[in-house]
């Protein structure tokens, strides 16, 4: 075996002998290294931040029932918007995806017993409770009032120390994001079992390789203009401050040179999702692998030449809104071509509508809606006159509730029996599918309209005229709360008393299901050799319902 | 997609013929890629640095002006010490040990004299962080670098303290040399471009 022969450090070695047969309850709220028990970690911490920025959408569809600003104070509205976008892409889409279902699932893909840097591993998510610690504790400071984007001069002129705090939340969780980010290239690149080749590694590796690429070279980036605007704040200097010869657009575009990114990095993990979820409950082969793969790529190529779109009304020069049209109309085309996969590979499969099929197909029909909002706001012309509408948060709410947010469910639905070894309720998870799609649909849909009639997004007030259409938007987001509630009911009650779950329930192919639920410490006593693709469903002659091997 | 139908008993993945639950060592792996991530953010040094110089009618302003004679001599002095240290790489590869901790330890020497020479001109500059946004760029950017510099040292120092231990470094075994000898040469790097940018775009105007 060619790994055998890489030189194997004394330290990392020694740690090898002496582990538990399992881990016990109290084990995850420690510095534990095993990567699954960090994809757990990661999992339910950010659903608790789920739940908290949930709480915080709920208090302001609240307030925007009416018209006035009668509920809360329009300051705190302004912190709830900040850190309900916040919390909802640092605290909940990003570790859930890529920390969670990333750190679970790529060594057990792989056929690896662990991931390159353990401790690394372990480090990179003890960054986050700090990070959720600064946000939540910013609240006594008023909490930052600048919106997720905190453009300069509004975040050097508010609420000064929440700002700041702010801040450092973000620069800690995108620290945690590189680390991650090191340990997934490395471990995908070096950790394979022998007999898996390139092509043959699961569509989710490579949706979590075009990612780590992605976070790796963003995020720096972001961080320099994060660092930079503390040093506005606290210390003087006046990099963003026009009337000391400062640039704010300067700010902008290193903010978005991660931030649209940072939309792939919430995306391109449930891609992956999606390309697992969907042929083993389709019982069919994926259509077109090396397409998908391709696109991952692409989208994580021409996705960091995209950002400027984000800022075609910031006196933007003409060649730059030409130059950024062009590419974001382009960036669409991969993600075309993944859509059409998964249309295809549905297409004659033997469709078992299990939760996480349903959510998968959910995702299919919302993302096509947020996408093609997406194409409409990325051509400048349209984007100059809904910059900054209601046409905005409801394209973004597609593509980030009824793209990321559905995949995670897709994602928690198929794998809760391999991380937990109890299956979820099936029909508890058609009552939340349901209710989250209704009430998805009624929160954002309206939105397209209030946006096109010139609604501004981020005011705690409005003009009546649009007050009806309002009301139905918030009735929808009661609906969205109302409906975590089965789920959690479902999580809580199957992780403890749920009907058990065998290696393999979904008669899977890929290497995570070739071991126990859930897998033993070091995942496999003897490490799996692959003998078939990923999703080689039904082509030895088989019907779809089956899996090329008989007995799996 | 090309897999031939695989005949029943053998599609259960079967037991590896080598069982292997050591832990690799790809620590030299994950540095680079490390590094890619570092050079992005001082990328995005420069960028913020090349976009208020080309904005600006006079870059340095008048009265922020930066002297080039003590960073030239920092210069060579940081640049030499990249030699330096590969001498102690070079030297463990033969297996001596008291030859890497006499490089390392020079080059530690080099490094703790480049950051005094970057204090004195902090100090005699006559401007400071918060005088214009050239001076908040130019103590923000040598400020960061200085701050990878005092790094590479403690790891530097690091690796001289390892080496004490007998057979802690072998001529087969020294991965955590070669790390500290890569982060080096970055951060002597990313000087040289800082240097050409601060000091030697200043003069050429």
């Amino acid at each position: 075996m060619a790994q055998a022969q890489l030189p194997v450090s004394g330290e990392f070695s020694a740690a090898g002998g002496h582990h538990p047969t399992a881990w016990k309850w109290y084990d995850y709220f420690t510095f534990n290294v095993d990567h699954k028990l960090i994809g757990i970690q990661y999992l339910v911490f950010s659903f608790v931040f789920y739940l908290v920025g949930g709480l915080m959408a709920v208090v302001m569809r609240t307030e925007l029932y009416t018209p006035d600003a009668d509920v809360i104070d329009p300051n705190l509205y302004n912190a709830l918007l900040t850190n309900h976008g916040t919390i909802m892409i640092f605290g909940w889409v990003v570790p859930a995806a890529i920390g969670g279902f990333g750190n679970f699932l790529v060594p057990l893909m792989i056929g690896a017993r662990d991931m390159a840097f353990p401790r690394l591993n372990a480090l990179a998510f003890w960054l986050l409770p700090p990070a959720g610690l600064l946000l939540v504790g910013s609240f006594f400071f008023g909490g930052a009032q600048a919106g997720w984007t905190s453009y300069p001069p509004l975040s050097l002129i508010t609420a000064n120390t929440a700002q700041s705090m702010w801040c450092l939340s973000i620069i800690l969780a995108g620290t945690s994001s590189i680390l991650g980010s090191v340990n997934f290239i490395v471990t995908m690149v070096k950790m394979r079992v022998p007999s898996m080749p390139w092509d043959k590694m699961p569509l989710f590796c490579w949706a979590m390789m075009a990612t780590s690429i992605l976070a790796l070279l963003s995020t720096p980036v972001l961080a320099i203009g994060l660092i930079l605007l503390l040093f506005d704040i606290n210390f003087g200097t006046s990099f963003f401050k026009p009337d000391a010869g400062g640039n704010v657009i300067i700010y902008q575009h290193l903010f978005w040179f991660y931030s649209h990114p940072a939309v792939y990095l919430m995306i391109l993990p449930i891609f992956g999702i999606m390309s697992e979820v969907i042929p083993v409950h389709a019982r069919k082969p994926i259509f077109g692998y090396k397409a998908i793969v391709g696109s991952s790529m692409v989208i994580c190529f021409i996705g960091l030449f995209v950002w400027v779109h984000h800022m075609f009304t910031s006196g933007t020069p003409p060649w730059m809104r030409m130059f950024f049209t062009i590419s974001t109309l382009i960036v669409a085309v991969p993600t075309g071509v993944k859509i059409f996969s998964w249309t295809a590979t549905l297409w004659g499969g033997k469709i078992r509508y299990t939760s996480a099929m349903l959510f998968a197909i959910g995702l299919l029909i919302m993302f096509v809606v947020g996408g093609l909002s997406g194409v409409t706001l990325g051509t400048a012309p349209v984007d100059i006159h809904m910059h900054d509408t209601y046409y905005v948060v409801a394209h973004f709410h597609y593509v980030l509730f009824g793209g990321s947010v559905f995949g995670l469910y897709a994602g928690i639905y198929h794998w809760f029996p391999k991380m937990t070894g109890r299956m979820l309720n099936e029909p508890l998870g058609k009552v939340h599918f349901i209710l989250t799609l209704i009430g998805a649909n009624l929160t954002f849909l309206p939105m397209h309209v209030l946006g096109t009639q010139g609604m501004p997004r981020r005011v705690a007030m409005y003009d009546p005229q649009f007050t009806q259409i309002n009301q139905i938007c918030t009735i929808g987001a009661f609906i969205l709360a109302f409906s975590v509630i089965p789920f959690l009911v479902n999580v809580i009650w199957s992780w403890g008393w749920g009907e058990k779950a065998s290696g393999n329930p979904w008669r899977a192919l890929t290497l995570e299901w070739t071991t126990d639920s859930p897998p033993m410490i070091e995942n496999w006593h003897r490490l799996p050799v692959l003998t078939h693709g990923p999703y080689d469903y039904g082509l030895a002659g088989h019907a779809p319902s089956e899996t090329t091997p008989s007995h799996v | 997609m090309t897999t031939a139908p695989t005949p029943p008993e053998l599609a259960m993945p079967a037991a590896s013929p080598v069982d292997d639950h050591a832990h690799h060592d790809f620590r030299l792996f994950g540095l680079l890629t490390f590094l890619v991530s570092e050079s992005l953010m001082f990328g995005a040094l420069f960028a913020v640095f090349l976009i208020f110089r080309a904005e600006f009618p006079a870059w340095p302003p008048e009265d922020t002006e930066v002297e080039l004679l003590l960073p030239a001599i920092n210069t060579v002095i940081l640049v030499s010490s990249s030699f330096v240290i590969h001498y102690g790489d070079v030297a463990i590869k033969k297996g001596n040990v008291a030859g890497l901790q006499k490089w390392y330890g020079l080059t530690a020497v080099m490094g703790v004299i480049f950051l005094a020479g970057q204090a004195y001109e902090y100090a005699t500059l006559g401007y400071g962080l918060t005088t214009n946004v050239f001076a908040n760029c130019f103590y923000i950017m040598t400020g960061f670098h200085g701050l990878h510099v005092f790094v590479g040292i403690l790891l530097i120092l690091g690796v001289i303290w390892r080496s004490r231990l007998p057979g802690h470094y072998t001529a087969a075994k020294h991965t955590g040399v070669a790390m500290a000898e890569i982060y080096w040469h970055f951060v002597d790097i990313i000087w040289i471009v800082l240097f050409v940018l601060i000091y030697v775009l200043a003069f050429l105007n």
